[in-house]
């Protein structure tokens, strides 16, 4: 993992220095909510239907145990409503439950004291405080963490596949150019007021596992005919209102010049991107509308940086080692605890199916952790998991783990002799449920529970839709299907990518669900990105779950033998699915919501 | 940077001295088209602070056109923009109404190096410390 410098250690501390300033100077009077506004963004404080909402960057999804611990500390001691508060926002929901056609049962309990890994790989605490946030960003700083940029019109957390430099299809470890961007695209005096957010992945692998078509900037690596390391880039891929696959810019752009090349593209961003309208600000909207116009204006600035500007971004061979040398294989141990595991048992045989995967190198590999399970909110941590995930990597994985984007968490450091015992830890912890890429490892984002952005709820959507799809027989007989879940037009569940997605609508001041059908984030399983047709006029909350089910039996009925559900979906076309879905709605709802 | 309260802002620069670029001119052509010969200063518009564009037409102005006169920042100037500024090549800045220049200093004094290069230090960090550590290794 990368270690910081001095240098980096300094800066992170000084960044939560100049927050604490703001801050003060805003309960001074000095600063208006307004101009704080952009400002805490920038350092990834929200204000949210109850509390602010801090997310923490943790870039390119790599964690270490310590950094673990400390956010296991925010969780505990600082991710806690006052009684009063905690009350309040129930009491808000269970009301807003109640106004919800045929929800029966009460509203789930707001949970706090946990941290919430997010699809871009950061973690986010929903109850601290705006007067405990300068504290908590010099704690993080302490271990090398922070939250600069995670949110506001920047360049925001940088992400990777999650198997960088440990995948069998890895082509280049992009962790080291991803770590150099993150540096670069930091306080950046010129691109700190973009247009719109704007967001870069890497791939480093033959499988894209980092969704890249999705992306402001995607950057797959390959290599040219010399030999040498690069990337074939990507411009204007986005989800929200208008959902839109990146376009290939450059077919190869060598890893030295990479830098001087974003700059040139962020560049003619800054100055043509639109300010006038928040919904076409993105520069999908800019590459869309120019085409090829784009592409030459970010090869000619491209040029002038490196004729003219003298290229002065150039990644040196130096920095390149310097930081390179961070991402070396660790030192490794095997841990060899004992264990009671039967072997051959279905549910670890499960288990090893689903949830290990194949490493670079021999008699290694790498192990999920499910973080979608009954009575939780997908991809949620309390404090004490948190603790005992920071033991587990200490143990198995050379201390180190990885979010990733389907908010789970991945040890990839594990002896093969060691899976039986860190299997029966996992699961100790609750934590080895064989379903990553059933139909249970849902994405979801916090929804209408904690977010103010949200026009839907759809935390107790994915908690419903986990408790109908308990059996394991059942779910490895349906094979893996993406369920995309988001509350909102802003994507942050990336509904438009899942094989089934929901969409929380706001219709009358009640929840509402779009779904669509045939999305693809760019895997193997799902084929190269696309965003997902939507099967007709929305759902009400109590018609969803019942609406998953109709999808899933017709694809039970007309699938052929071993067929994947996307792959059906494909074959047969939407129609069917769409009259089964249709087909599932309440008879008194479907007159309400004429 | 010269930092200018609101109501200090008129000054007796000759009008032919000066030079206010829109925020979607196309510099390229102003320059080409001689716009900025003779002038001593080029005052960017913030129409919000939030709008970044004279940022990047700054960073031209200096280091693509080589302009050496003085860049003016007006507009919605805060004081959190300011080094921004300062490191994307103005060289003053007009402070929006009511904003008090009281906590600026400490933001310039605050960070005394910063990643990527910019109008000041135009190479990044790797590259200067590359530099310091080839200046020890000879001395």
């Amino acid at each position: 993992m990368y270690q910081y410098t001095e240098f980096d250690q300094q800066f992170v501390k000084l960044r939560a220095q100049q927050f604490r300033d703001q801050l003060e100077r805003w309960e001074r009077g000095e600063m208006t909510d307004d101009q704080l506004l952009p400002l805490r963004l920038q350092n990834g404080w929200y204000i949210q239907r109850y509390a602010p909402m801090a997310r923490i960057a943790v870039p390119y999804g790599e964690i270490s145990s310590l950094q673990l611990r400390t956010l296991g500390r925010i969780a505990r001691e600082y991710d806690r409503p006052t009684p009063e508060l905690l009350a309040h926002a129930q009491a808000t929901q269970d009301a807003l439950q109640a106004a919800q056609p045929g929800l029966k049962l009460k509203a789930p309990p707001l949970r706090y004291g946990y941290g919430h890994f997010t699809t871009r790989t950061n973690c986010q605490f929903n109850w601290i405080p705006l007067s405990k946030a300068a504290d908590v960003m010099e704690l993080l700083a302490s271990v090398s963490m922070h939250g600069i940029q995670t949110s506001g019109n920047d360049i925001r957390n940088i992400t990777c596949d999650a198997w960088e430099g440990v995948a069998e299809d890895g082509i280049v470890d992009c962790r080291p150019f991803a770590e150099i961007t993150r540096q670069w695209s930091s306080l950046h005096p010129e691109f700190s007021y973009l247009p719109r957010k704007f967001k870069i992945a890497f791939n480093g692998a033959a499988e894209d596992r980092a969704a890249i078509g999705w992306y402001d900037i995607g950057l797959q690596a390959r290599t040219n005919e010399a030999g040498e390391a690069g990337f074939t880039v990507l411009v204007g891929g986005g989800m929200g209102r208008t959902p839109i696959v990146g376009a290939v810019v450059r077919e190869f752009i060598v890893w030295h010049q990479l830098l001087n090349y974003i700059e040139a593209i962020v560049r003619v961003y800054n100055s043509y991107g639109r300010r006038d309208n928040k919904w076409k600000a993105r520069i999908k909207i800019l590459v869309k509308s120019e085409g090829q116009g784009f592409i030459d204006a970010v090869e000619k600035e491209y040029r002038a940086i490196v004729d003219l500007d003298g290229a002065p971004h150039t990644i040196t061979q130096a920095e390149f080692d310097r930081v390179a040398s961070h991402f070396v294989v660790p030192e490794l141990k095997a841990a060899n605890l004992p264990s009671n595991v039967d072997a051959q048992g279905q549910l670890y045989q499960r288990w090893l199916k689903q949830n290990v995967r194949g490493h670079k190198l021999a008699g290694m590999k790498t192990v999920t952790l499910s973080f979608k399970r009954v009575g939780f909110n997908p991809g949620d941590a309390d404090g004490d998991t948190l603790d005992a995930l920071a033991l587990l990597a200490e143990q198995f994985s050379a201390a180190e783990a990885r979010l990733t984007h389907e908010q789970n968490l991945m040890l990839p450091w594990v002896f093969e002799s060691d899976l039986p015992a860190l299997y029966e830890a996992a699961r100790k912890l609750g934590l080895a449920q064989p379903n990553i890429g059933l139909l249970t490892d849902m994405i979801s984002c916090p929804g209408g529970d904690f977010c103010s952005l949200a026009n839907a709820r759809s935390l107790h959507i994915a908690a419903a839709l986990t408790e109908r799809y308990q059996d394991l027989d059942e779910l490895f007989d349906l094979g893996p299907i993406d369920i995309h879940m988001s509350g909102c037009i802003n994507s942050c569940g990336h509904h438009h990518s899942g094989h089934i997605g929901i969409l929380g609508v706001d219709k009358d001041g009640k929840e509402w669900y779009q779904i669509t059908l045939g999305g693809a984030d760019g895997s193997s399983l799902s084929g190269p990105a696309i965003g997902g047709k939507v099967v007709g006029p929305s759902f009400s909350a109590a018609e969803v779950p019942d609406v998953i089910e109709a999808l899933i039996d017709t694809f039970r009925e007309l699938r052929q033998p071993g067929e994947l559900f996307i792959d059906a979906l494909r074959r047969i076309g939407h129609d069917p699915f769409k009259q089964a879905a249709n087909g599932a709605r309440h008879p008194k709802e479907a007159a309400l919501a004429d | 940077m010269h930092i200018l309260a609101h109501h200090e802002a008129a000054d007796g620069l000759a009008a032919d001295k000066t030079l206010e670029i829109a925020n979607d001119a196309e510099l390229a052509d102003l320059v080409a088209g001689g716009a900025l010969d003779g002038i001593e200063r080029v005052t960017l518009h913030f129409p919000k602070f939030t709008d970044g564009r004279a940022y990047t037409q700054a960073v031209l102005l200096r280091r693509r056109y080589h302009f050496r006169g003085d860049i003016r920042a007006t507009g919605e100037v805060l004081i959190d923009q300011l080094v921004h500024m300062h490191r994307s090549g103005f060289t003053s800045a007009v402070l929006a109404e009511g904003v008090q220049a009281g906590a600026a200093q400490r933001q310039f004094d605050r960070y005394a190096a910063f990643y990527q290069g910019d109008v000041l230090e135009p190479r990044p960090l790797f590259a200067r410390e590359a530099l310091q550590q080839a200046v020890l290794e000879a001395a």
